[in-house]
């Protein structure tokens, strides 16, 4: 009844540590999108992939005591850090399973920006459309953020790049 | 943009209990009414297994997406005057607003988390595929379609027009508070909307409110914070949903396991496959659904049987506070060693909402907070201004449920087993 929680425990896990919100929001979204089992629904709002249940989700881990969430102020803002705390080691070690090649795919994405994460779920929500079309897709929905032309080259072939390791 | 479709010779109204009329001028949104996949809609309940906890919950998306229009339409009408409108977007904003919801199944809420459908992928798809919709909307242009679908999936590069049908203040929340409040028979929902839409004002950024209508905004906020306990979470709805899903879970994983049902499987058998066609799920209404969970009161499978008993003959689950994950663990041990199967009679769920969000400099939240326009032409968040706001700003508010079967638990012969689990539910 709970398996679905295990899996964000284990994603939490396997990156060690997670800062800021929005990054962990995308680092699921990636992770869904490279078909890891992860159930929660996401729509597109004003800045990108987001899942209301995978942010209910983290609250009850936190709640139930197997997610250490830390706020902290930086340069004016809160900032929030996510790590699995000793019961839900403990947790893992008794329900948890492995979710194969998770592992790589999650701690590489924890070394990327969060701005960057975000243009990565940008595009891996516009798929669908070719090339050319999500970068104008990207130019217009994320006008505020100018990213630049090479930003979202290195974004296709990240995507290329995580794609290979899960295959 | 060539208007192929023009003005009604005649002015068409529908009698609505919520708006009282229902205006309609143009060609174009005539005959979007008239297409089989928005008339589908009227199939469709708006608040799906809530009429099961409220009785008079039976309206349809058809009737809601009528209002979204109806109220978009006053908006527009209200904007024509202002130098900040651009009066060419009209009926792309007219379209969008009356499409919104069209790819809504039946039952939307469980059909996506079973099958991983999204209503949204298949508005797109009713939008730019091979549908009535898509041939009356391209009698507006080659490129329309396009923007009717970009302004509901929220990607549209305006962001005025998208804001008046998705933010925190938008004509499909104004009219399925009003017309959720009204049919359930709550005094909750209501909110002084002529004041609203009095003094919405558009800017590039979206709409923003005229500070003298500020207490009408927190009325509404309100309405809508009392709206999301008092109806949309309601535990016994939330039963009926869990059980709903659990009958979709069990019929797609017999169907897997190769079960012979003994009703043939038209309407499903491309959801079960996962590769389901837009013609299938055009097809697909209440009346079919619950078609089918009759006939599958007779099967033989007595999972199956006994969760569309339970649907159809509303004998809910009952609830309580969630329990913790080691004692979920435990309850399932006892529901197996009892021979219930845990995976269909232990189930969490969870709600939450937060009823209104601000912006957070340097914290990118996913909602546009409502702005305030102030007499001498400043702009502020509305939650800086009015201490009510400010008091549920940025709070979520979450609620955890367990949902099991008392009569199940209650005939389990030993007392000892039994008695485990009961001490649990009821800890």
């Amino acid at each position: 009844m709970f398996e679905d929680h295990l899996k964000v425990v284990t994603l939490i896990q396997e990156a060690g540590e997670v800062v800021g919100r929005k990054k962990l929001q995308k680092m699921v979204y990636i992770a869904k999108k490279l078909n890891f089992p992860f159930q929660e629904k996401y729509q597109f709002h004003f800045y990108g992939p987001y899942s209301e249940e995978l942010t209910l989700k983290i609250e009850e881990l936190c709640n139930m005591g197997y997610i250490h969430e830390v706020k902290e102020k930086v340069s004016g803002y809160s900032q929030y850090r996510y790590a699995v705390n000793e019961e839900g080691q403990q947790l893992l070690s008794t329900y948890g399973a492995e979710i194969e090649k998770l592992g790589s795919c999650v701690r590489s994405m924890n070394e990327q920006s969060s701005r960057f994460l975000e243009l990565v779920s940008t595009v891996m929500y516009f798929e669908k459309l070719d090339k050319d079309e999500i970068k104008e897709k990207v130019q217009t929905v994320k006008a505020k953020q100018k990213y630049t032309e090479e930003e979202m080259d290195e974004a296709f072939n990240y995507i290329d790049s995580l794609k290979g390791q899960v295959q | 943009m060539a208007k192929l479709l023009g003005k009604l010779h005649e002015e068409k109204v529908f009698k609505d209990p919520v708006h009282r009329y229902i205006h309609v001028r143009d060609e174009l949104i005539w005959r979007l009414i008239g297409t089989r996949e928005f008339q589908r809609l009227r199939r469709i309940r708006q608040l799906g297994t809530t009429y099961l906890t409220f009785h008079g919950a039976e309206h349809s998306r058809f009737s809601h997406s009528l209002g979204v229009y109806e109220i978009t339409r006053r908006i527009i009408d209200i904007f024509q005057e202002k130098k900040t409108w651009d009066p060419e977007k009209r009926l792309l904003v007219l379209s969008a607003a009356l499409l919104h919801d069209v790819g809504h199944g039946p039952f939307s809420h469980s059909f996506e988390k079973v099958f991983g459908v999204d209503h949204e992928e298949f508005s797109r798809d009713i939008i730019l595929g091979d549908t009535e919709v898509h041939r009356v909307l391209l009698q507006m242009g080659e490129d329309f379609p396009v923007q009717v679908a970009e302004v509901i999936a929220k990607t549209h590069r305006d962001k005025l027009i998208v804001s008046l049908i998705s933010s925190q203040i938008d004509a499909d929340r104004m009219d399925y508070l009003l017309r959720d409040a009204y049919f359930t028979g709550v005094s909750y929902g209501n909110f002084d909307i002529e004041r609203i839409l009095r003094v919405m004002r558009p800017t590039e950024e979206g709409v923003v409110i005229k500070s003298s209508g500020m207490h009408a905004v927190e009325d509404y906020i309100m309405s809508r914070y009392q709206m999301y306990w008092q109806v949309y979470f309601h535990p016994v709805t939330r039963s009926a949903e869990v059980i709903l899903s659990k009958i979709l879970h069990r019929a797609k994983e017999l169907y897997e396991t190769g079960y012979t049902f003994k009703r043939e499987l038209s309407h499903f058998k491309t959801l079960f496959d996962g590769n389901v066609s837009l013609h299938d799920y055009i097809s697909l209404d209440e009346g079919v659904i619950h078609y089918y969970f009759q006939g599958w009161m007779e099967e033989e499978d007595s999972i199956l049987s006994d969760l569309c008993h339970r649907f159809i003959d509303r004998k809910l689950f009952k609830y309580t506070e969630m329990v913790s994950f080691t004692d979920g663990h435990l309850l399932s041990s006892y529901f197996t060693e009892a021979g219930i199967n845990p995976k269909y009679y232990l189930v969490v769920d969870s709600s939450s909402d937060l009823p209104y969000d601000f912006y957070r400099p340097g914290e990118k939240e996913e909602r546009l907070p409502i702005n305030l326009l102030k007499p001498n032409g400043d702009i502020r968040e509305l939650s800086r201004e009015s201490d009510v706001v400010e008091a549920i700003s940025g709070k979520r508010r979450t609620d955890h449920k367990l949902y099991y079967p008392l009569d199940l638990i209650e005939a389990i012969e030993d007392k000892t087993l039994k008695s485990k689990i009961k001490e649990i539910l009821n800890r």
